[in-house]
């Protein structure tokens, strides 16, 4: 029923290439797919051609080098290797390869604002963060557009970095967004990943995760709403290749409407070598209203017993009448109790990402599809009117 | 001068059984300045009179009116009763996960106000109505209900009351839960709410313990889903020596014959 789905022993995927046509168009009976609303892909399967360039920004900062790198120059290197046929589009149909690189040694200040707008039709990007050994720099992605895009993040934290990212998905509600984010870790590196799916009609993202040396510390969070029929698909997979590695995931999805769908699907593989890692991984998701649908699949693979720590949950629930009444019998209107509600839902994540003002950018957002413009206390604690 | 009126209020609730009655034809008008104590054996339903009144969805209105000064309460939304005056302090606060109390407290007076309070005049009101309930400052930052005590939460309720400063006021056995101490404490807000003469109680109590504390101006018996018997602080004290069996053998009298 699912001929490529790796045998329970090895999460790695059957076949690696950078050949789009080393891979079968899916079918979505395959593990991989059978959650995916094939149909509503815009043509990535079938149609490989790219009909529209994404227009890719980064700013421009102290100890921040931007360059296009060929894609042939960083092909052969494993960690950008594609795993199914669109991350292989993605990677021939692109330009080139957007590198950011971050020289050793250097602390970046401000966080680092990239901006893929996706136009109408076909694109393809391939962006590449280079963070050096005893680096410190954060990075703000912000997807926008109205095309349909498949691309690929790679983040490599050399020795001792620590990278903060935040990958923000807002685009029109036609788009179609289907990414992958790979972060690979360097001795005692730190990531912190946020991954923030706010709009596009279809989004797949994956996250991956990988160690090279041992003591890497990752931390992938992420929040979606979806309304109005949106499909968001979440996949992580975290793989304990080494010693002494932590890895904590937790993410966190609020959905409404007819036909809203979205799925996290969390596998972590702890392998043999990988002694003394701890690992937590967490989906939880609020149902808003009848006819969305949650999908929740943590799966947690231990190949070696001796772990400092290695658990996984998952819960969905639905929203609450009894807070609603709560809320309401304190004189605060519906639609202002489901924003206050769905902020509290969301503010350990929020106040988490690392990232000055993300927060309250994406809850603004969240506010207005929620049908509240004006909010008068913040309900995330920052009293930014506070003046005494 | 406000008045709540509740003129042969029935009402029910959808079971598995189908509907069931619980609320029987209840007369009862509060006024301004005045306090009146509802008590009942447990399953009488006056806890049901309290959510009918503050517009629980899970209940129907069957027959009679609700009005505060005229208004017909059952038209409006659960908010808009609020806005109109009328609060709820709960027997059961809920949890609201992530949302910080004085968070809460600020969009609740700004809905029940109509107008953002100035937020320094409001802090310095929020700190005061927490120092006289002993409420410790670190409380506003918590989120709403969320690991409380059951003093802590029956404060936060009173600590509502009073800075959303309502017309009416119903207390759902706000002594449940409470050793002396914090009965004392609570009772103390209401009790200073009271003296603003700006509030009409409806106290909904089992007991007559806290009765001790808050005096009633007038006090009712429920049994069966309506009122049996009124009287003045008197009659709290035959509760207190005899219990509620006589009106329950009473009214199963009366449905018997």
């Amino acid at each position: 029923m699912s001929p490529v789905m790796a045998p329970a022993s090895d999460h790695a995927p059957l076949v690696v290439s950078y050949d789009p046509e080393a891979f079968e168009v899916p079918t979505g009976r395959e593990e991989e797919w059978r959650f995916t609303p094939l149909a509503r892909l815009g043509g990535l399967h079938e149609h490989p051609q790219a009909s529209a360039v994404p227009k890719v920004s980064v700013s421009s900062l102290d100890g921040v080098t931007v360059s296009d790198v060929p894609l042939t120059e960083l092909q052969g290197d494993a960690s950008a290797a594609p795993i199914d046929r669109i991350s292989a589009i993605a990677w021939s149909g692109a330009e080139s390869v957007t590198l950011v690189a971050i020289a050793p040694e250097t602390t970046v200040d401000e966080p680092v604002e990239i901006s893929i707008d996706t136009p109408a039709g076909v694109s393809f990007a391939q962006l590449r963060i280079e963070v050096g050994a005893f680096s410190h720099v954060s990075v703000a992605i912000r997807f926008t557009g109205e095309g349909v895009f498949a691309g690929g993040i790679q983040v490599h934290a050399a020795d001792q970095s620590k990278a903060t990212i935040a990958t923000v998905v807002d685009q029109d509600a036609s788009a179609v967004n289907v990414s992958r984010l790979h972060v690979r870790l360097g001795r005692d590196a730190v990531v912190k990943s946020s991954i923030i799916t706010l709009g596009a009609d279809l989004v797949r993202m994956n996250a991956s995760v990988e160690y090279t040396a041992p003591g890497g510390d990752v931390e992938l969070l992420g929040l979606f709403f979806a309304d109005g029929g949106q499909h968001h698909e979440h996949r992580v997979f975290v793989d304990h290749s080494q010693p002494h590695g932590r890895s904590s995931v937790i993410y966190k999805g609020a959905l409404e409407g007819e036909g809203t769908h979205t799925v996290w699907i969390g596998d972590v593989l702890v392998r043999a070598d990988a002694i003394g890692i701890d690992t937590y991984e967490v989906n939880r998701n609020l149902v808003l209203s009848d006819g969305a649908r949650a999908d929740s699949v943590p799966n947690l693979e231990l190949e070696t017993g001796e772990v400092v720590g290695a658990g996984h949950a998952s819960a969905t629930g639905r929203f609450d009448d009894e807070q609603m009444f709560y809320l309401r019998a304190r004189g605060i209107d519906e639609d202002l109790a489901r924003v206050l509600v769905v902020r509290g839902f969301f503010a350990d994540i929020l106040g988490r990402t690392g990232i000055p003002g993300l927060a309250d950018s994406v809850m603004r957002t969240i506010d207005a599809r929620l049908g509240v413009t004006d909010l008068v206390a913040d309900v995330l604690g920052v009293d930014d009117e506070v003046d005494s | 001068m406000s008045t709540l009126e509740i003129v042969d209020l029935h009402a029910s609730v959808e079971t598995d059984t189908g509907e069931q009655p619980i609320l029987r034809g209840v007369d009862l008008t509060i006024s301004q300045g005045q306090t009146h104590a509802v008590m009942g054996p447990n399953g009488s339903g006056k806890s049901t009179l309290a959510y009918v009144i503050a517009g629980h969805p899970k209940y129907q209105v069957t027959q009679g009116s609700i009005t505060l000064d005229g208004a017909d309460v059952l038209e409006m939304s659960v908010d808009e009763r609020a806005r109109a005056g009328l609060f709820l302090a709960m027997q059961y606060p809920v949890e609201i996960p992530g949302v910080s109390v004085s968070n809460f407290l600020r969009t609740s007076a700004t809905a029940v106000r109509g107008e953002a309070p100035k937020l320094r005049l409001w802090l310095k009101e929020m700190k005061e109505a927490m120092a006289a309930l002993s409420i410790d400052p670190s409380f506003a930052e918590r989120s709403v209900n969320e690991g409380f005590s059951g003093g802590e939460k029956k404060r936060h309720e009173i600590l509502q009351l009073e800075l959303l400063k309502p017309k009416i006021a119903i207390l759902d056995e706000t002594d449940s839960g409470l050793d002396v101490d914090a009965l004392r404490v609570v009772s103390e807000g209401v009790n200073r709410y009271r003296e603003s003469g700006q509030t009409g109680t409806l106290l909904i109590t089992h007991y007559t313990r806290i009765l001790r504390y808050i005096h009633p101006d007038f006090v009712h018996v429920f049994v069966d889903g309506r009122i049996v018997e009124s009287g003045g602080p008197e009659l709290a004290t035959t509760l207190e020596d005899e219990g509620y069996e006589k009106f329950i053998a009473a009214v199963r009298a009366s449905v018997a014959s």
